[in-house]
C-alpha cells in the first residue's frame, strides 16, 4: 500500500495481465460462510453456505433482491461481523479475526457516510492521516483524488453543504485515497437519479480500470450488473446461484430464479423426450417437440422449464417450431415486442428490431410462427 | 370571524385561564425581582429604585464566599459527573441489547427517583463517619454528593446524542483504519461535543441550585449560596436576599438558554 509521487505511481501496479482466465490471483475468497442472526431454531440465515472467489483487478458483482444478503457479506468481508461459520482470505490468509481498522479493504457506504463535521478534504484525508502517512503525502494524495473525483474546487466546503451526486465522489475519493487492495461498494448508485446514475456507471468502471484496485460492487439492478462487471455472483435468499461473467449469467443461467432475474426471458413447461449428447427433444404443452440444450443430470420424462429469451426468437409468417395468434405489439423505438399465446395456452414475447423501411409486419390477431435461433432454447429444472 | 377549526385558543376562558397561570408561575418571582431593587429595608413595602442591595451583597465577604463555594463545587462536580456519564452514555448505547441493561439505565438514574431527603439522611450518616475516621472534612464530601445526583442530569442529553448518532459514521472511521481509541477522538467525541457541553451545563445548574442534599452534607462554614440564603432567610429577611436572588436568576437563566441553543445544534 506505499504510496509513490503524485506524478508516477500514484495506483496501486496493475497486475501483469494473465494469459487464462484461471490462473488469475484470488484477492478475496469467501469459503463457506455461514451469518445466522439470533440463537437456534428461529435464526435467521442471512448467509447460507457462501463460497465466492473474487480475482485482483476484477470488477466483481454481488446480484440480487433486496434482503438476500448482499450487505452482510459485504460487512463480512470488510470485517464489521464476523462469520458464523466459513472463513475469509484474502489472498490466501484468514482475516475472519482482523478488526476492520487492520483490513486492507475500505467501503463506500450505501449512505455514503461522510463525516459531518469535517470538510470535503478532511473527509478524504482521513484514511491517510489514521495510517500515518507524512504531511506532504497526504496532501498530494488527496488533491490528485479530488481531482480524480471532479471535487477539487469543494475542498474546503463542509460534507452537509454538496449535493448528493458530489457526496458520493467524496465518499469515493475517501475510500479510494488509502489505496485498498478491495474497494467494496454497496449500491453507491442507487440514490443517484437515471443519469447521474449513468455517468458514474462509466466513471466507475474507469476508475476501476485506471486504479486496477479490485471492485465488489452490490446492486440488485440487473442492467447496471451486466454493463459494469468482469463477473456477476447472482444471490438469492442467502445463497449465491450462479458466478460468471454477464454473458454466462445472461445466456447460460443455471436455474430459473437466474433465468427470471436477469433480462427478460420465456418460460415454457416441457417434458424431456430424449437426450443426445447435451441436446434434447423436449415436448411443449401444445405437444410440439423443439430441441432444447441440456446440462448433465435429466432423464427422459423428467417434467422441466424451457427458457428461450426474446431475442433469440422471430416472428414469422410461415413455419417456425412453435405457433399461434398474436395478442399485442409494442413499440419500443429501436425494437419491437410482439406477444404470442401460443396454441397450448402459455404467453411468449419476441423482441425483433426495427428496420427504416417496414413494419414488423404483424397486427393483434394475425396467426404467426415462432423461430428459435439454434442452440437458443434452454432446459432449466422446474 | 367565525373559525371553522377547532383553535383551543378561540375557547371561552382561555385567555383568563392563560393569565391565571401565568400570573402563578411569575407574579412571585417578578415581585422578588422587582424588590430587589427597593431602597427601603423592606421586602413588602416599596421605598423607591436604588441598587444598594446589590452593591450590599457584592460586599458581603459572607455572600462571596457563599457564591465562590458553589461555584467550585458545581465546577467540580459537574466537570466529574460529566466525565462519568460520557463513558456510562457509550458503554450503554454502544452495546448489543443485553438482559440488565434495562436495570443499568435504572442504576445509572436512581438519583432521579429515590427521594432527595433519603439520601441525603443516608450521606450525613456515611459522611459524618468518614470525616471522623479519616479527619478530612473538606469540600471534597459536597463535591461528591454533588457529583452522584448531577450524573442523572448529565447523562440524558449524551445518551439522547449518542443515541440519535449514526453508527455507519463510526464504522466508516474504522474501515478508514482508525483504532477504536482514534475513532471515538476523531469522530465520536467531536459529534457528542454538543451533548457534552449541554450535559455539563445541566449538571453544572443542578448542582448549582440544590438545598437539601447540601444542608445535611455540608461541614461548619461551608455554606454554598442556597444554604446561605436558607440561613438569612430564618433571621432578618432584608431585600439582600431578593438581590441575590435575582443574580442567581440572572445565572440560571442564561445558562439554560444557552443549554437550549447547544442542544439544537445538529452537529
Ligand atoms: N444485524 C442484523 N440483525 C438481524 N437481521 C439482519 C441483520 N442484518 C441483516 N439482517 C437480515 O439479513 C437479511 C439480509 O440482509 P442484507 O444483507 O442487508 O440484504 P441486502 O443487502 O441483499 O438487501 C435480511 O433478511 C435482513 O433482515
Ligand atoms: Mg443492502
Amino acid at each position: 500500500m506505499r504510496l509513490g509521487s503524485p506524478q508516477t505511481s500514484i495506483w496501486v501496479q496493475r497486475m501483469p495481465e494473465p494469459t487464462g482466465a484461471d490462473d488469475k490471483r484470488i484477492a478475496i475468497e469467501a469459503r463457506g460462510i455461514v451469518k445466522a442472526f439470533g440463537q437456534g431454531p428461529s435464526a435467521l440465515r442471512a448467509l447460507d453456505n457462501v463460497s465466492v472467489s473474487i480475482r485482483e483487478n476484477e470488477f466483481f458483482t454481488l446480484l440480487g433482491p433486496s434482503g438476500c444478503g448482499k450487505t452482510t457479506l459485504l460487512r463480512l468481508i470488510a470485517g464489521f461481523e464476523y462469520p458464523t461459520e466459513g472463513a475469509i482470505l484474502l489472498h490466501g490468509d484468514d482475516i475472519a479475526g482482523l478488526p476492520p481498522f487492520k483490513r486492507p479493504i475500505n467501503t463506500v457506504f450505501q449512505s455514503y457516510a461522510l463525516f459531518p463535521h469535517l470538510t470535503v478534504w478532511e473527509n478524504v484525508a482521513f484514511g491517510l492521516q489514521m495510517l500515518g502517512k507524512p504531511k506532504q503525502e497526504i496532501e498530494a494524495r488527496v488533491a490528485v483524488m479530488l481531482k480524480l473525483v471532479h471535487m477539487e474546487e469543494l475542498a474546503q466546503r463542509r460534507t452537509d453543504q454538496i449535493s448528493g451526486g458530489q457526496a458520493q465522489r467524496v465518499a469515493l475519493a475517501r475510500a479510494l485515497a488509502p489505496s485498498p487492495k478491495v474497494l467494496l461498494l454497496d449500491e453507491p448508485l442507487s440514490a443517484l437519479d437515471y443519469k447521474l446514475r449513468k455517468e458514474m456507471q462509466i466513471e466507475l468502471k474507469r476508475m476501476q480500470n485506471e486504479t486496477g484496485i479490485t471492485f465488489v460492487f452490490v446492486t440488485h439492478d440487473q442492467e447496471e450488473a451486466l454493463t459494469m462487471s468482469d463477473r456477476i455472483a447472482v444471490m438469492s435468499k442467502g445463497k449465491v446461484l450462479q458466478v460468471g461473467s454477464p454473458w454466462d449469467i445472461y445466456d447460460k443461467p443455471a436455474d430459473r430464479f437466474v433465468a427470471d432475474f436477469i433480462g427478460e426471458t420465456n418460460f415454457l413447461k416441457a417434458s424431456v423426450v430424449s437426450i443426445d449428447n447435451g441436446v434434447a427433444r423436449v415436448k411443449l404443452a401444445s405437444g410440439t417437440e423443439i430441441a432444447a440444450t441440456i446440462a448433465e443430470g435429466f432423464q427422459p420424462r423428467d417434467n422441466v422449464t424451457v427458457v428461450v429469451r426474446p431475442e433469440h426468437a422471430r416472428a414469422v409468417q410461415q413455419g417456425g417450431q412453435l405457433s399461434g395468434s398474436v395478442e399485442n405489439v409494442v413499440y419500443f423505438g429501436t425494437d419491437t415486442h410482439i406477444h404470442i399465446k401460443l396454441d397450448g395456452g402459455e404467453l411468449f414475447t419476441v423482441r425483433q428490431q426495427n428496420s427504416r423501411t417496414q413494419s414488423c409486419g404483424f397486427k393483434v390477431g394475425d396467426r404467426a410462427g415462432i423461430e428459435i435461433a439454434p442452440d437458443a432454447a434452454q432446459v432449466l429444472r422446474d | 370571524m367565525a373559525k371553522r377549526h377547532f383553535d383551543i385558543k378561540a375557547q371561552p376562558g382561555f385567555a383568563f385561564l392563560a393569565i391565571l397561570t401565568f400570573a402563578v408561575l411569575y407574579l412571585p418571582i417578578a415581585t422578588l425581582v422587582v424588590y430587589a431593587f427597593n431602597a427601603s429595608d423592606s421586602v413588602s413595602i416599596w421605598g423607591g429604585f436604588s441598587l444598594k442591595w446589590f452593591v450590599e451583597a457584592w460586599n458581603n465577604s459572607a455572600v462571596q464566599d457563599a457564591a465562590w463555594r458553589s461555584l467550585v463545587i458545581a465546577f467540580f462536580a459537574a466537570a466529574i459527573a460529566t466525565s462519568a456519564a460520557t463513558m456510562a452514555a457509550i458503554a450503554t448505547t454502544r452495546t448489543e441489547p443485553y438482559r440488565g441493561l434495562g436495570f443499568k439505565y435504572a442504576f445509572i438514574n436512581q438519583p432521579l427517583m429515590v427521594p432527595e431527603i433519603v439520601t441525603a439522611v443516608a450521606l450525613l450518616i456515611v459522611f459524618s463517619r468518614l470525616k471522623v475516621w479519616t479527619g478530612y472534612s473538606g469540600l471534597g464530601y459536597l463535591i461528591l454528593a454533588h457529583t452522584a445526583f448531577c450524573i442523572p442530569f448529565a447523562y440524558l442529553p449524551i445518551r439522547a446524542r449518542l443515541e440519535s448518532m449514526d453508527l455507519t459514521l463510526e464504522r466508516a472511521a474504522a474501515d478508514l483504519y482508525a483504532t477504536p481509541w482514534m475513532t471515538f477522538r476523531r469522530v465520536t467525541l467531536p459529534l457528542l461535543r454538543p451533548g457534552i457541553i449541554a450535559g455539563f451545563m445541566l449538571a453544572f445548574v443542578i448542582s448549582l441550585d440544590d438545598v437539601v442534599i447540601t444542608e445535611f452534607v455540608k461541614s461548619g462554614g461551608q455554606d454554598t449560596l442556597p444554604t446561605y440564603m436558607l440561613g438569612q432567610i430564618r433571621r432578618t429577611v432584608t431585600p439582600e436576599v431578593n438581590a441575590i436572588a435575582t443574580a442567581f436568576l440572572a445565572l440560571s437563566v442564561v445558562l439554560v438558554t444557552a443549554f437550549f441553543f447547544i442542544n439544537r445544534q445538529k452537529t
